[in-house]
């Protein structure tokens, strides 16, 4: 269980997906399970697609239909709890922080983590972001086998070597 | 003897919001810190912040520091006194200051004590051997200095410091073996955690160290299962091989130089054990107040913003005028309200409450 791990259930994770339809377009997936006082999601989306409320320590709902999977909120949330997927051509493709050096490159092949940081398939680098507004945040985005969407998270870090 | 219409003890978030809102008001500050560079924490802390955009959410806590800091700067009435450390405080608002090994004496006509907090030990064996850190040094060692304190590191406590040292550990190149949990949930935001468990890194609740093992530096750690009771278990020990260990159980208020002057202060569990007793951030001494983790342990979001409220209240009862004083009160106030509200602001909120009783 989360409190004692830091891994979400399977079920969890799922609740915070959009529809595999609403996926056909990107669009934002918020992990944060408890209430912390915090708001940035809310106050960086241009879409007002987010909404956290007066009291700062409520869980943030996202409307799908306003969001545009612009990845704004990805690099603006301090909990590094959000990233962008969509689904095309039965690939999952997922946008997520990423804060170590080096950075991978755009077309490589990189191994691909679930929640537990085990490897769990490869996948491909479609881009890497990294502008002055995202504040040493890099959104790195990659392709896996749309059978991972529920399980890919993030790129394992390989320290150069 | 010198003089300094306010002095403000310590320059990390609660102190640099007091000496701004201070100085704004038209009052004399002369802020001291014993660190060649201000900013106390924030120095260290290269994670975004949470809270919201009033306590500058989203931003890291190395850049939220430059912005305290250059508010300081225009100010003609402000005097910095860094490498010096207080180290006598007298009910006449008397400091004795000690800098490049000399002592001098400071009189105030109010004092800020912005001291932050101390960090917390466990007893385990051999925990005196090199290689044992506190998390703050680690943070210090590697942020401030850029020098990793070794290869492969075992974390003892899961709250968020715990969290994001070991976190900054993983970014800074340096292997962390697992994080290990006495009490039965994680300390830290969830959030946190979960970063660090996607990066292979293992929180194990209902655990804790037991021994550090080598001859003249840490070669390993010795970790075992606690019972209800927080007793060892003994038959339920794991071997890690690690060359540091990492000690994040917690922080202690810096009463020393209130209690030096006759301050009133009460343990109270909730805010981080003894503090000085407030009443609107007032000590028991007229014109000595304190804010930030001295007052109550807490996330700097909310040091900054205590900061303020006294500094606000001492430039009042300087009889200078503070502009909207009470709509910004209020909002100060609000603002505190909400970052306490949620679940993790339930121990400040029954500290707080147990301080009002004594006030």
């Amino acid at each position: 269980m989360i409190e004692k791990t830091g891994i979400p259930s399977k079920a969890q994770v799922k609740a915070e997906f959009p529809t595999p339809e609403e996926l056909s377009r990107p669009k934002a997936v918020i992990e944060c399970y408890k209430e912390i006082p915090c708001n940035p999601c809310e106050t960086s989306c241009p879409f007002d697609a987010i909404t956290v409320g007066e009291d700062i320590n409520a869980r943030p709902q996202i409307d799908f239909d306003a969001c545009t999977g612009c990845g704004i909120c990805v690099y603006s949330c301090p909990g590094l709890a959000i990233m962008v997927a969509r689904l095309k051509n039965g690939e999952a493709e997922m946008k997520v922080p990423y804060e170590f050096t080096p950075l991978p490159e755009k077309g490589e092949i990189v191994n691909v983590v679930d929640r537990r940081g085990d490897v769990i398939t490869e996948g491909r680098v479609l881009n890497v972001s990294k502008s002055a507004k995202q504040d040493r945040t890099a959104l790195v985005h990659f392709a896996v086998d749309e059978k991972y969407l529920y399980d890919a998270i993030s790129i394992e870090v390989s320290y150069g070597s | 003897m010198q003089k300094s219409e306010v002095v403000v003890v310590g320059a990390g978030p609660a102190g640099l919001t007091a000496a701004h809102e201070l100085l704004k008001a038209g009052a004399e500050v002369t802020l001291i810190d014993r660190n060649a560079s201000l900013g106390g924490q924030l120095i260290k802390q290269t994670h975004k912040f949470f809270g919201s955009e009033k306590q500058y959410a989203a931003h890291r806590g190395i850049d939220i520091l430059e912005r305290l800091t250059e508010n300081l700067i225009p100010y003609e009435r402000f005097h910095l006194l860094s490498e010096t450390t207080v180290v006598g405080f007298y009910h006449d608002k008397v400091l004795t200051c000690l800098k490049d090994d000399r002592y001098f004496k400071l009189q105030a006509d109010s004092v800020i004590f912005a001291t932050g907090a101390s960090e917390q030990s466990i007893p385990f064996e051999n925990n005196d051997l090199p290689g044992v850190y506190a998390a703050g040094a680690v943070q210090t060692l590697m942020n401030e200095y850029g020098i990793k304190p070794g290869q492969r590191v075992l974390m003892v406590g899961s709250g968020n410091i715990g969290l994001i040292v070991s976190y900054q550990l993983m970014q800074a190149g340096v292997d962390v073996a697992a994080v290990l949990e006495a009490s039965e949930r994680i300390g830290g935001y969830l959030v946190h955690a979960s970063k660090l468990r996607r990066l292979g890194v293992e929180i194990r609740t209902n655990m804790s160290i037991k021994s550090a093992i080598g001859e003249a530096h840490v070669e390993a750690a010795e970790a075992w299962r606690l019972d209800e009771d927080w007793q060892g278990i003994e038959g339920s020990e794991e071997r890690y091989d690690v060359d540091t260990i990492c000690i994040a159980v917690g922080l202690s208020p810096l009463t020393e130089l209130l209690e030096q002057a006759g301050a009133e202060v009460e343990y109270i569990s909730e805010l981080g054990g003894n503090v000085p007793v407030l009443k609107d951030y007032e000590t028991t001494i007229e014109g000595v107040y304190a804010c930030g983790d001295l007052a109550n342990i807490e996330e700097a979001s909310s040091a900054m913003v205590e900061g303020r409220i006294a500094g606000i209240r001492a430039a009042q009862a300087l009889d200078y005028t503070v502009e909207n004083a009470e709509m910004r009160l209020k909002a100060l106030d609000d603002e505190l309200v909400d970052l306490r509200s949620g679940p993790p602001g339930d121990n400040v909120r029954r500290g707080l409450k147990k301080m009002e009783g004594l006030t």
